[in-house]
């Protein structure tokens, strides 16, 4: 299992290596740069800026100091949020993107496997039936209609919960983002609860137990656990997605986030921001699919032997 | 019907969502194609009088939205309005201006697109006085109108033209790159699979849509831009679906007779690999356009998709999401067409999921 993990972190830094090559080359080619004023500077002191960010230096020497200072841990200064440093801006925003990610994550996980359970074990009942156009039309619902649409609902109508804003994370700020996040990934979860749940219950192993009569809460608990396999692989993506910031939630409901601390950023050509921002969800997604598989091995013995 | 594409669609026939979803589709492609051609409306025709009309039947300009018309162009046509009369359909107006009317200044009332060409009737007082009679067009705004007056309808089917073409270009630029990928990888197998899925896995797990927003941040966007951004995301799917399939094709007796032939590789996978992927490569692809029509809005709205005048769902949707408050219909057209669009292309994917599964009855 160490082992396991180990070569998986191993070929992770490849993969980190090929984000931040593109990513800063791809930035540094475009046109434009972070001084780029409506009020042109001043040549000189454009020149010392450039100096004093190193910009003036060859582009193959800024990349070598920049991966030279990433293996400090230094993330480097922000270009367009003066006096902070990127790791900064990150730890501010984190916490934000990851509380509203996990509720979103908890909300669409219990919803979405719970109601995927209850279909596939009543075959054309009402939820199953619910869920063939159900879970379609959360899946084509995208965000930046929802999330409007609440806002008008619960905001302006009723006067319920507020438009936006984050205020330190109070709850009543967090309902319309989280919902609005959780919403398409409830009907792509049941969907995939219910097909997996579906398949594992006509299985031979799941009719021999039930001929010999074991109560049927302890087959579906076995069921379960088979049937379970599809939807963590993929909750892990799912999960590196919402924490790392919706960029459209975020945007509309001014939340300060990573989301939108990478728009900002990539507006603003805020180079290092937005190396600090990519690499983060880059990161993430990483190890967020690592834990996936871990937690697959967990429930799937064949699968620690692969491994 | 005997062939396994015949049964498929026999029983895609006898679903009935997935024949609703199939007719919705084939309904909205219509209307996008030929609609805008039958509205009446020109998509950037703008009626400056009849800014965010709601959603309706009656014709315009209504009797509401007459006066200040008419109170507007009076000003420009630097005459008072001494008269007014409605005849059914004309109206009669007697101009005054103490400088003398301006025949000239008639021609405001045509462009206005409210009235057709005025009829001089009498002239009074040595041109100070002007009686003229205007024909009021009948005009329709089903969906009403925008914030600058054009005919939502009308805007919302040509927008629809641009979301389902780069739906459907994308998907198959996507289609083309992740089957040739696919298959080349799963037939050849070996090192060479091992190495060109070692590949997707990394770019999996590159956070592409940050990418996207990157190279249409930092590039002007423009439509060919978004469609090789959109289709270098979404190929990995459908290269990975197409692999799992040649993998297990290509143990079969045929593509071994195909090679004691004496065929060649490339030759084997486009003639005997590749038709044999087609039905798990439709049902992939039919669930990959709402997910490319939803990226083209996603970027659309957030300003980076399609520029004006060029205009899709998603720069309707974003339009209709900031003047929410005043005019909710004009997020409502858009939006529901965009997501009709998308639940019937779920629906009819799922629908020839089912149908293609050997397993189900």
């Amino acid at each position: 299992m160490i082992r396991f993990i180990l070569r998986r972190l191993a070929q992770a830094l490849p993969t980190l290596l090929a984000v931040v090559t593109v990513s800063f080359f791809l930035m540094r080619l475009a046109p434009g740069g972070p001084f780029d004023l409506e009020r042109p500077l001043a040549p000189a002191a454009l020149e010392n800026l450039r100096r004093v960010y190193g910009l003036d230096r060859p582009l193959i020497v800024q990349f070598g100091s920049y991966l030279a200072s990433l293996a400090r841990g230094d993330l480097g200064p922000s270009f367009s949020f003066r006096d902070q440093s990127v790791l900064d801006l990150i730890v501010r925003g984190l916490p934000v993107s990851a509380t509203l990610g996990a509720l979103a994550l908890g909300l669409a996980a219990l919803l979405g496997v719970g109601l995927g359970i209850a279909a596939a074990l009543r075959r054309g009942g009402a939820v199953d039936r619910l869920l063939g156009v159900g879970a379609a039309l959360t899946l084509s619902l995208p965000s930046f209609v929802v999330a409007p649409l609440l806002q008008i609902a619960f905001g302006l109508t009723l006067r319920w919960l507020p438009l936006g804003g984050w205020e330190g994370g109070s709850p009543s700020h967090l309902v319309l983002p989280v919902v609005t996040l959780a919403l398409p990934q409830v009907g792509a979860l049941a969907r995939l609860t219910r097909a997996s749940l579906g398949e594992v219950l006509r299985t031979q192993p799941i009719r021999t137990m039930r001929s010999l009569g074991l109560p049927p809460a302890r087959v579906t608990r076995h069921a379960l656990r088979g049937a379970l396999l599809p939807v963590v692989a993929y909750l892990g993506p799912l999960a590196a997605a919402l924490l790392t910031g919706s960029v459209v939630v975020e945007t509309i409901f001014g939340l300060p986030g990573i989301g939108r601390y990478f728009v900002e950023g990539a507006l603003n050509r805020d180079y290092t921001l937005v190396m600090g921002t990519v690499l983060l969800v880059a990161g993430l997604v990483i190890a967020l699919n690592l834990a996936a598989d871990l937690a697959c091995a967990w429930l799937d013995p064949r699968l620690r032997a692969d491994a | 019907m005997t062939s396994p594409a015949g049964r498929a669609l026999s029983r895609l026939g006898r679903t009935r969502t997935a024949m609703a979803a199939l007719i919705v589709l084939v309904l909205i492609g219509l209307a996008c194609l030929i609609g805008p051609g039958v509205t009446g409306h020109e998509p950037e025709r703008a009626y400056p009088d009849l800014r965010q009309l709601p959603a309706g039947l009656a014709a315009q300009p209504d009797p509401a939205h007459l006066g200040p018309a008419l109170e507007r162009l009076a000003f420009r046509m630097r005459v008072k309005l001494e008269a007014v009369a409605r005849e059914g359909d004309t109206l009669r107006l007697t101009l005054r201006s103490d400088a003398g009317v301006d025949r000239r200044s008639l021609a405001y009332l045509p462009r206005s697109g409210l009235f057709g060409p005025p009829d001089v009737l009498e002239e009074r007082d040595a041109g100070r006085s002007l009686a003229i009679a205007v024909p009021i067009r009948q005009l329709h705004f089903p969906l009403g109108t925008d914030v600058q007056g054009r005919d939502l309808l009308t805007r919302c089917l040509v927008a629809g033209r641009v979301s389902l073409a780069i739906g459907l270009a994308a998907s198959l630029v996507a289609l083309l790159i992740g089957v040739a990928y696919g298959a080349t990888a799963g037939f050849l197998g070996g090192a060479v699979d091992a190495v060109m899925m070692r590949l997707v896995d990394v770019l999996y797990a590159l956070p592409f849509v940050f990418f996207v927003i990157l190279l249409l941040v930092f590039f002007r966007p423009s439509l060919l831009l978004m469609l090789v951004a959109i289709a270098a995301v979404e190929w990995l799917d459908m290269a990975r679906v197409v692999r799992a399939v040649t993998l297990s094709l290509r143990e079969r007796d045929f593509v071994r007779a195909a090679r004691a032939l004496g065929l060649g590789t490339p030759r084997i996978i486009l003639r005997h690999i590749v038709p044999n992927t087609l039905g798990p490569v439709a049902v992939t692809a039919t669930l990959l356009v709402p997910q490319v029509i939803l990226l083209e809005s996603f970027l659309s709205f957030l300003g980076l998709g399609v520029q004006e005048p060029q205009t899709s769902w998603g720069v309707l949707i974003a339009e209709g999401a900031r003047s929410i408050e005043a005019a909710p219909h004009l997020l409502a057209g858009p939006a529901v067409l965009l997501i009709a669009t998308l639940v019937a292309l779920n629906l009819l994917g799922d629908g020839l999921a089912d149908a293609l599964d050997p397993r189900v009855g």
